[in-house]
């Protein structure tokens, strides 16, 4: 099992330049709390109602926070990287050497799912401590730790296969961002949803994998309903993702 | 300038002691030729400089060698393997240094040495190659902090950490300043001295002259000229040129020197420079007449390289 062997070889190079770079580490983990605490500060004192059950504002944004923790650590991170990766000529250099191109990237969304392993665990116990949000348990914490792992796959996926409508380095940001900013707003990440919100969006939300990994990291942070067929829709999302990038992705920069 | 597939190709195939074989190489970008049939070799441990403007075809040549980009037509052997259809055989046997520096930036040079050795059946010590490339001292220093020159060197210090049969180096020391370029030039001695195949573009005539046992100038995805760098296009075997600063009256009548340029410079083409300097000293003695700046040069490299340029652009523009 080289192959198997190099990859593991792989996650632990990126995990050790990871943490060698501590503004960018400190600030992955940052972000999601900051506007944990600024959302609940601003619309933290209602109650949200999520079918027939109410939610407190406070606990449905430690969901909904973890929710955009992940995949801002997944979707936006790996397809930032990569797309430096490929402009600097880092991705064509190891494409002239034996690494086999499967072990490059498993090791970046394998390092990317324990980013967002540890992200939404200081999430919730930051959400436990401060706002009383739940910490799942027994069968719950293992129904949620699929949802997150099939979840931030997902996300690297289409990460991955973002990078093939990015022109370059420069592009990638805005483009990442005007890709995933609506969906989070359509999906009831930033503002959630109540009983004057339009069909379209609902509709918009039941089709994107947002709101739907939303839902099942809601359901063990807040102990709402899980539904398997959430699980489901994230992970055609996934799968959709990865068939594009193994047709689309590029070793080298597009000139 | 259409590639024949005749039998000569096959002839070329397996010779012993050939690192590359190159026959009627084509490639095309849309309707742009980049290369427009080009044949060589390439022997075993020489160290080949392929030189040439920038769009001449260098680098796509050299990518299809590495087996980065496939080609249109033509028979390409590269160690023995097709680049085209058998990159995986070959990729434990290359070292390629690109023109582009990726690297990653917080990782120190022996942990990317270690890293990058991991991929390869048989890795030289990371000890050893830090040594060949001059970079001992740097270690531990992370990728970031290493200045241009000693990144380029870190690179082809990962080029080598394999220990390839083969090593491409792509304008390895362009945008540098020159005592950086010596420290990188040394570094390619080394290896060269270790028996490696290396293949080199370059746009600089004394890199090439310095390295290089041959060189191939190409230009407009044609090959002009190939040779060593000192007899290239005859250059060994040229006209002398012996010139001086005129200070006071006339040049010696009898010597073919030109009428005096704008800085008071005259020039005499000659073949045999010995007869006509003893000349010219003796005149001067005679008559007290100072040879302000004289020097006597064959055609640099450079000279040659010029003309084999230009010739080849007059030609395209009068086809």
């Amino acid at each position: 099992m080289r192959a198997l062997e190099l990859t593991l070889d792989q996650v632990w190079y990126v995990n050790k330049a990871y943490w060698r770079n501590p503004a960018r580490a400190f600030f992955t983990f940052a972000f999601p709390l900051m506007f944990l605490i600024i959302f609940t500060s601003l619309l933290g004192t209602g109650t949200v109602h999520i079918g027939s059950i109410a939610v407190k504002q406070s606990t449905y944004y430690v969901a909904a926070m973890a929710s955009f923790g992940v995949i801002t650590a997944c979707f936006n991170n790996i397809a930032l990287a990569m797309t430096y990766g490929r402009d600097s000529g880092l991705l064509k250099r190891l494409d002239g050497t034996p690494l086999p191109s499967v072990s490059f990237i498993v090791s970046r969304v394998v390092h990317a799912l324990l980013i967002a392993v540890l992200l939404v665990t200081l999430t919730a116990a930051f959400g436990h401590v401060a706002y009383g949000s739940s910490i799942p348990h027994g069968a719950m914490l293992l129904r949620f730790l699929v949802m997150l792992v099939v979840g931030a796959s997902a996300f690297c996926s289409l990460g991955l296969a973002i990078t093939a409508v990015i022109p370059n380095a420069d592009a990638a940001a805005p483009i990442v961002n005007f890709a995933i900013m609506p969906v989070l707003f359509l999906s009831g990440i930033f503002v959630a949803f109540g009983n004057s919100t339009p069909a379209w969006v609902l509709w918009v939300a039941r089709i994107f994998p947002v709101r739907h990994f939303a839902l099942g990291m809601q359901a063990g942070l807040v102990g709402t309903p899980f539904h398997w067929t959430d699980v489901a829709v994230v992970a055609v999302w996934g799968i959709a993702g990865l068939l594009l990038a193994t047709r689309f992705f590029s070793w080298e920069p597009r000139r | 300038m259409v590639a024949t597939v005749g039998p000569e190709i096959a002839a070329v195939e397996t010779q012993a002691g050939q690192a590359i074989s190159v026959r009627g190489l084509r490639k095309a970008y849309g309707a742009v030729e980049a290369v427009r049939g080009v044949d060589f070799d390439i022997a075993t441990g020489e160290v080949l400089a392929l030189l040439g403007p920038n769009g001449a075809g260098k680098t796509t040549t050299v990518e299809i060698l590495e087996g980065y980009r496939p080609r249109d037509g033509g028979e390409v052997r590269v160690l023995g393997c097709d680049p085209g259809s058998e990159r995986a055989r070959l990729k434990p046997r290359l070292g390629i240094v690109l023109q582009s520096t990726g690297v990653e930036p917080y990782l120190t040079v022996a942990e990317t040495l270690r890293m990058y050795a991991s991929f390869y059946p048989r890795p030289r010590s990371v000890d050893e190659v830090v040594e060949l490339v001059g970079l001992p001292r740097k270690r531990d220093e992370r990728v970031v902090r290493l200045s241009g020159g000693q990144q380029r060197r870190l690179e082809l210090a990962i080029a080598l950490v394999g220990d390839p049969d083969l090593l491409f180096l792509d304008e390895p020391t362009t945008g540098f300043d020159p005592s950086a370029r010596r420290e990188t030039w040394e570094a390619i001695k080394n290896l060269a001295s270790l028996g490696k195949t290396i293949v080199l573009t370059t746009h600089f005539m004394d890199e090439a002259q310095y390295l290089a046992d041959r060189v191939i100038v190409i230009a407009a995805g044609l090959v002009l000229a190939e040779g060593a760098p000192s007899t290239l296009a005859f250059r060994d075997r040229a006209r002398a040129r012996i010139r001086y600063r005129l200070t006071d009256g006339m040049p010696p009548a009898h010597l073919p020197f030109s009428a005096p340029d704008a800085a008071g410079f005259v020039e005499a083409s000659v073949d045999d420079p010995v007869v006509v300097l003893n000349e010219l000293t003796g005149w001067a003695l005679d008559r007290h007449v100072a040879l302000e700046g004289l020097e006597v040069a064959r055609p640099s490299l450079e000279d040659v390289y010029l003309a084999l340029i230009d010739g080849a652009d007059a030609g395209s523009d009068g086809a």
